[in-house]
């Protein structure tokens, strides 16, 4: 099976995010970049149903320069070939803008089954991977930790409140990662001096046949006019006592009657 | 240019969903705001009963689409169903939640309109009749102020944040002939939680577990009970296996925004922090009185998880009686 994997460059979640200067993006120097978690699922997901069935497995990103360790990462984990849309005309683009240029790349690449990450841990958008599927006229499942696949179809367990729904798809689909559904392996020495080798094609927005009118920092239709830290709290009040219980009695007494919750 | 608002709403096995109400809520401010109607939207089969309940919240017209097909949530059929709608009746807001369900057609939805989505929203206020929304990115290390250009704008608020207003209005109820469209999907099977647990994203008040606990959450599990809460999970204990996915709140698991949020045996990691600072009121109990989670703590206890959080129930059921 022919499958393609949708990769974000992100930066790390241990990392602490600051504002930049010009108050609507974020500094990037003393960012340490990964794979967007979500992905690594995706790309684990995707090894394994090509190590049980045959097939190849594509990687797909969008992003500047440095996305292509990240690419790089994905093809020492087991991956074929990688494409990368790298072109400063994407640069900030919008989740609509992304999907558009991320479905253009897929016109060109041979594909049963689509995986991504439900959400990159960047912006939060929760979209590409739907505004993909819709874009290329394929069904989705969206959350998934569990998947099967049989008889010209994708059967997973994408996960909702309070439960899980088995929904069946008929392939081609798409479908998103939700934590539980794998454990994503580690990058093997043979496998990242191999990846090296691995071909990875350079695309540009005019590649692409995408209107640079449509995409990139200037178009986007959800613009950020301004970036805050949470507000801080108060400092903590330490609720002391002399034994466990005189604590409790203490911590359960400012909840009753000042705070009002219990 | 479209104008007016559109709230729609979630519906599963025939009730509505909370985030319904505030859905539904959060329109009609918004429409006030912008001088525009509101018309709530609900999807299902056998659902005109739901109209009546939608009606306490404000919405000058309802739109009930109704057909087997439309029974439980499937992406293609609601988007299906909902562009249609949207494409006759052109709002210029089309409001959802950040639920499963929304976070799922959200993006589905733009594409098929054009249009922009600001997901996930703690706030939105209108500023000369442009909307601006704030959304937490980064897993809520940061908040932005985005404001969506073109004449659709799709906003999807996060679940048990915006309040809930009943406003009477006698909205007016329309049942339009629906087309499903093609559906390449089929819920096959429905695998809900029995018990009555809450659900983290909804709860109210949650008592979270992490390494602390070393895997024994049986006194956590007794003081949920008693608060009536949801029990929830750092991302070192459900790496540890101690606790399900479904449980992690942190940027790579759930973002929750409870009243009470008591974190035991939890040290606080910057991506943990990220889940649940948004989080009314804090209370943190750690051995370690250096642990990071006192820094964004509004109460805390220093000393042993399993001596003060059974002490604590015990206070609990006294005061609750």
């Amino acid at each position: 099976m022919d499958i393609v994997v949708l990769v974000k460059q992100v930066p790390d979640t241990e990392s602490l995010v600051q504002i930049a200067d010009d108050g609507v993006s974020i500094k990037t120097q003393d960012i340490k970049w990964i794979m967007n978690p979500y992905d690594e699922l995706a790309v684990e997901a995707a090894l394994q149903i090509k190590e049980a069935q045959g097939g190849t497995v594509t990687i797909v990103s969008l992003g500047p320069e440095k996305t292509i360790e990240t690419i790089r990462t994905a093809l020492a984990m087991g991956a074929d070939q990688g494409v990368h849309i790298n072109d400063p005309a994407a640069e900030g683009s919008d989740s609509l803008a992304t999907a558009k240029l991320l479905a253009a790349a897929l016109k060109d690449i041979p594909y049963e089954l689509i995986i991504a990450g439900h959400r990159a841990v960047d912006e939060d958008n929760y979209q590409v991977a739907s505004a993909v599927a819709e874009m290329l006229g394929i069904p989705q499942v969206s959350m998934v930790n569990k998947v099967e696949l049989a008889d010209g179809k994708i059967i997973c367990d994408r996960t909702i409140e309070g439960g899980t729904v088995v929904v069946e798809a008929a392939l081609p689909a798409l479908f998103t990662t939700q934590r539980g559904l794998n454990e994503p392996r580690y990058a093997s020495l043979p496998g990242i001096m191999k990846a090296k080798k691995k071909p990875v094609d350079i695309k540009t927005v005019a590649d692409l046949g995408v209107d640079a009118g449509q995409v990139g920092a200037a178009n986007r239709k959800v613009k950020i006019k301004a970036l805050s830290l949470p507000p801080e709290r108060q400092a903590v009040r330490m609720v002391e006592g002399e034994a466990a219980g005189d604590k409790a009695a203490a911590l359960v007494k400012i909840l009753h009657e000042e705070t009002k919750i219990i | 240019m479209g104008q007016g608002v559109f709230a729609i709403t979630e519906q599963r096995d025939g009730e509505l969903r909370k985030v319904s109400f505030e859905t539904v809520s959060e329109g009609r401010r918004i429409a006030d705001g912008l001088g525009a109607e509101l018309t709530a939207v609900i999807l299902g089969s056998g659902v005109d009963s739901l109209a009546a309940e939608l009606n306490k919240y404000g919405p000058d017209k309802i739109i009930v689409a109704d057909d087997a097909g439309l029974a439980d949530y499937t992406t293609d059929a609601y988007s299906n169903v909902l562009a249609e709608l949207i494409q006759s009746a052109d709002p210029a807001v089309i409001i959802t939640g950040a639920s499963a369900q929304g976070k799922d057609l959200a993006g589905r939805l733009a594409a098929k309109l054009d249009a922009g989505v600001a997901m996930d929203c703690v706030k939105v206020q209108i500023e000369n009749g442009n909307l601006i929304c704030t959304r937490p990115m980064f897993g809520g290390k940061i908040n932005a102020d985005v404001e969506i250009e073109g004449d659709c704008k799709i906003v999807a608020i996060r679940p048990n944040v915006m309040d809930i207003a009943e406003v009477a209005k006698d909205g007016a109820v329309e049942k339009p002939a629906v087309q499903l469209g093609e559906v390449k999907t089929t819920i096959v099977e429905k695998k809900m939680d029995t018990s009555d647990k809450v659900e983290l994203t909804e709860a109210d008040v949650i008592v979270s577990g992490g390494r602390g606990t070393g895997g024994d959450y049986a006194g956590i599990e007794a003081l949920a009970d008693a608060l009536g809460a949801a029990v929830g999970a750092s991302r070192s204990a459900v790496d540890e296996g101690w606790r399900l996915h479904s449980d992690q709140v942190g940027q790579t698991g759930k973002t929750v925004s409870p009243t009470l949020y008591i974190a035991c045996g939890i040290s606080g990691a910057i991506q943990h922090l990220a889940g649940m600072s948004t989080s009314n009121y804090i209370v943190a109990i750690n051995k370690d009185e250096e642990a990071p989670i006192f820094s964004k703590a509004d109460f805390g206890i220093v000393g042993d998880l399993f001596e003060i959080v059974p002490a604590i129930t015990e206070e609990v059921k006294k005061v609750k009686g």
